[in-house]
Parts: structure tokens; sequence; C-alpha cells
């Protein structure tokens, strides 16, 4: 058993709590492979699997709005309870969800490493979002049983979209995997780049003891879709290899930062402004 | 018209009157967003919407188009509320709604394609000979077709 990172940024808020800490994480994950994704508007190799790619970004925003929103909601309420001012830092009066997604530091991310990897190429950017919809879905299922029923609603809202999404993106593995022997190397390649960034997402941070998920079970069921989309597409899963791990506490690649900088450009250069 | 006299039912005939601005000739009634219209004293009102897609842009617009409705009628205090459960599904949206979206050249959805598949009824020529392109369309909501027998192209509201 690995043991987590406590996050090491003096600035993350003390009184989030590991549920806001967790809606954060689900909100993180969903937003940055959102942005991710979104990269590929315009560019995606025939118009309708980029505007696919797009719908799914829209999804994934979607799914990250309602997690934000209701962390703000929770953010606001234990600051209320407690008399103390926002762990935000700055002057901010009350989260929302726009502070909580333009605002923080990459410290205080606490997306999975897996969705913060860049684009690459279509086969890298295919195989990411299957990665990361079958864990998805699987987790979604067992939130959609979660005591809290704002977390019940937003997973079972999701699943709907994430059903898509997995099956958009296995048919896609599948079509590469088994299509040309370029198409088949650039697969084994996306697989090189991106696997390492799989192990993470089934060691659980502190604060995912709120999620009332059994990650071993998700576990054996996510690597057994994976198997049977990666035969069904001739590809290899690989041996047990070093996982990197550290998103979900705030130690990320260097690619976050990046992201964050274009992500959160206009907030950190014009402050409060809007259109 | 004072706001005292306007009860539930005729707020429900307003937002008759409120469209998805994606698909112009579907009502927020016909789409089945509008979960419950609630009258306190006081003259204040709440609407309780939810949403189809979680990233559909066009709920704001609605919910801003409600509000301005409400506003319009003299309501002093109001509120539009998005709840969450239960989840909306397809089952929600009117034959009604069906209709007006096949006239419109929609595929309405239809039960027997949970997850888009080929074979969705062509709305413009009714043959279920068709072939699905991508299950993601033009909004979130829908995927897109071809019909094998008329040629044309075609949106499928998805079942959700």
């Amino acid at each position: 058993m690995e043991t987590t990172f406590k996050n090491q940024n003096s600035e993350v808020p003390p009184l989030e709590g590991f549920r806001q800490a967790y809606l954060l994480h689900l909100a993180d994950t969903t937003l940055i492979l959102s942005h991710r994704n979104s990269e590929w508007c315009g560019h995606g190799p025939v118009l309708e699997q980029d505007i696919a790619l797009t719908n799914i970004s829209l999804d994934l925003l979607g799914q990250a709005r309602l997690f934000y929103q209701y962390a703000a909601e929770l953010i606001n309420n234990s600051k209320k309870a407690e008399g103390k001012v926002s762990p935000l830092g700055g002057d901010l009066e009350g989260a929302d969800e726009d502070k909580l997604a333009y605002l923080r530091t990459e410290r205080e991310y606490k997306n999975l490493l897996l969705v913060e990897q860049p684009n690459g190429d279509w086969g890298q950017t295919i195989l990411r979002q299957y990665l990361y919809s079958q864990f998805q879905q699987l987790v979604f299922q067992q939130l959609q049983n979660h005591k809290d029923e704002q977390i019940a609603a937003i997973a079972t809202k999701s699943l709907k979209e994430t059903n898509y999404h997995v099956r958009w993106s296995s048919e896609w593995v599948i079509r590469l995997g088994d299509g040309t022997d370029e198409s088949k190397q650039r697969m084994l390649y996306a697989i090189d780049e991106l696997w390492r960034y799989t192990g993470e997402m089934f060691i659980p941070a502190d604060y995912e003891s709120v999620a009332q998920v059994d990650f071993n079970t998700v576990q054996q069921q996510w690597i057994a879709k994976v198997k049977t989309v990666f035969e069904e597409a001739g590809l290899p899963v690989p041996e047990k290899i070093f996982m990197q791990t550290g998103g979900k506490n705030g130690m990320h690649t260097e690619h976050i930062g990046y992201i964050l900088s274009d992500l959160q450009y206009m907030q950190r250069a014009y402050p409060n402004s809007q259109w | 018209m004072t706001v005292h006299s306007i009860d539930k039912k005729a707020i429900y005939a307003y937002l008759e009157e409120i469209k998805d601005p994606e698909v112009p000739v579907l009502s927020i009634i016909d789409l089945g967003i509008v979960r419950d219209v609630v009258m306190y004293e006081d003259d204040e009102v709440e609407v309780f919407i939810t949403s189809t897609y979680n990233g559909c842009p066009a709920m704001d617009m609605i919910a801003a188009n409600i509000r301005i409705m409400l506003s319009s009628l003299g309501f002093k205090k109001y509120k539009v509320t998005q709840i969450l459960s239960p989840a909306w599904t397809t089952d929600w949206m009117s034959e009604e709604g069906k209709r007006k979206l096949k006239q419109y050249g929609i595929a309405a959805p239809d039960k027997r394609f949970q997850i888009a598949e080929d074979g969705v009824e062509c709305p413009h020529c009714n043959s279920h000979h068709t072939k699905l392109i991508s299950e993601f369309g033009s909004t979130a909501c829908k995927a897109l077709y071809q019909c094998h027998d008329c040629k044309e192209p075609f949106d499928y509201f998805k079942c959700h």
C-alpha cells in the first residue's frame, strides 16, 4: 500500500474537509479532461469526430460545474459555521464555481495525473479518454448509491453521459489497435505513455474515505473491462509497472501548470472580469 | 392582470410559451424540464427545472427567460432553481413534444434505441433503413444519422 502525500501547500484550505476535497477531486478531474479535449476543437480528424470530442468536453464541463457548485456550497457553509475567513486566499467573498476553477493553484488541484497528460496524437487522446471513462463509469455506478443525495444525483445524471463516452472511446481503441500498422504502433506508444498514470486511480487519497466506493472492486472490474477491449483491439495489457501517483493530493506532472496558465489567464490578468 | 390573480395553472400556461433555444418548436413544458411551480405567500414564486444534459448551455438561457417572464408578470420575488434528482429522462418529454420534434425533422427519442444505433426511424420518410453516423451531434442531446432510402441526414434526440 502506498502512502498518500499530505498536501504540501500551506494555502490549502484547512476547512474544506474530506467531502469538499473529494468533490474538488471529482470537479478538477472532469474540468481538466474537458479542457484537454477542448484543445481539439476545430482540429479533429473528421468533422463528426471533432464534434464528438467537443460534445464529450461539454459533458465533462457540465459535470465539473455541478461538483464545483456543490463544493462551494459546502465550503461556504462550513466557513459560516466556524466563523472563519475564506480558505481560498485573497479577498474572496464566499466560494463559487468560478473561483474554485480559476483561482486555485496547481498544488490545490486534485485531478488525476492521467487527465492532465498532453493530447499527443488522436490515439493518445482516445486512449486517455477510454482509460478514464471506463474508470469513471465504474466509480459513478457506486456513487449513485452515495448517502449524500446530491453526490448520488450528480453521479446518476453524469452516468448517462459517461456510458456514451465509454462506448465511443472503446470503439476507437479497437478501431485503431486493430487498424493499420501505423495506427497500432501509435496505440502501443499511447499505452507506454499513459499506463503509468492509471495506478493512481485505485489508490484512495485520505479524503476518499468519504467516497463510499470500494476501489478494490473498481480496480478488478476496470482491468477486466480494459482487457476485453484491448484483446479485441489486439493490444497488450502491460504487466505490473511503476505507477506514478500524487495528483489526488496536488503533486502533479509539469503539464498542469501550463494548463492552468491557459485556463486561468483571464481571471488572473483581469480579476473579476466577466463576459 | 394583477399578480394576485395568477395561479399555478396560469404560470404553466406562460411557461408553455418559453421555447428550447436549440429546438425552438419545443416548449420547456413539452421537453419536460419543468418539475414544479411553487407559489409562496407574499406573491413569491419558485420554478424548479432540471437540465437534460449536464453541460447543456441552453439551460442558463432558459432559466433567464423564465425569470424575465416572471418579472414581466409583475412578480417581485421569484426564483428559478435547478434540481438534479430524479434525473431527467426522455420519458418526461410529452407525446406532443415528440410529434413536434418529428415535424421539425428531428427523430424523437425511441425506447427501442436506448443507445443510438442503426435503424432509428427517419423523420422525413419513416424508413428504418438508417445509419448512425455519430453518437454525438450538433448539440449534447442529439446523434447524427443518415437515411439510406431518402438519403437525407437527420438528428436523433437521444434516449436518456
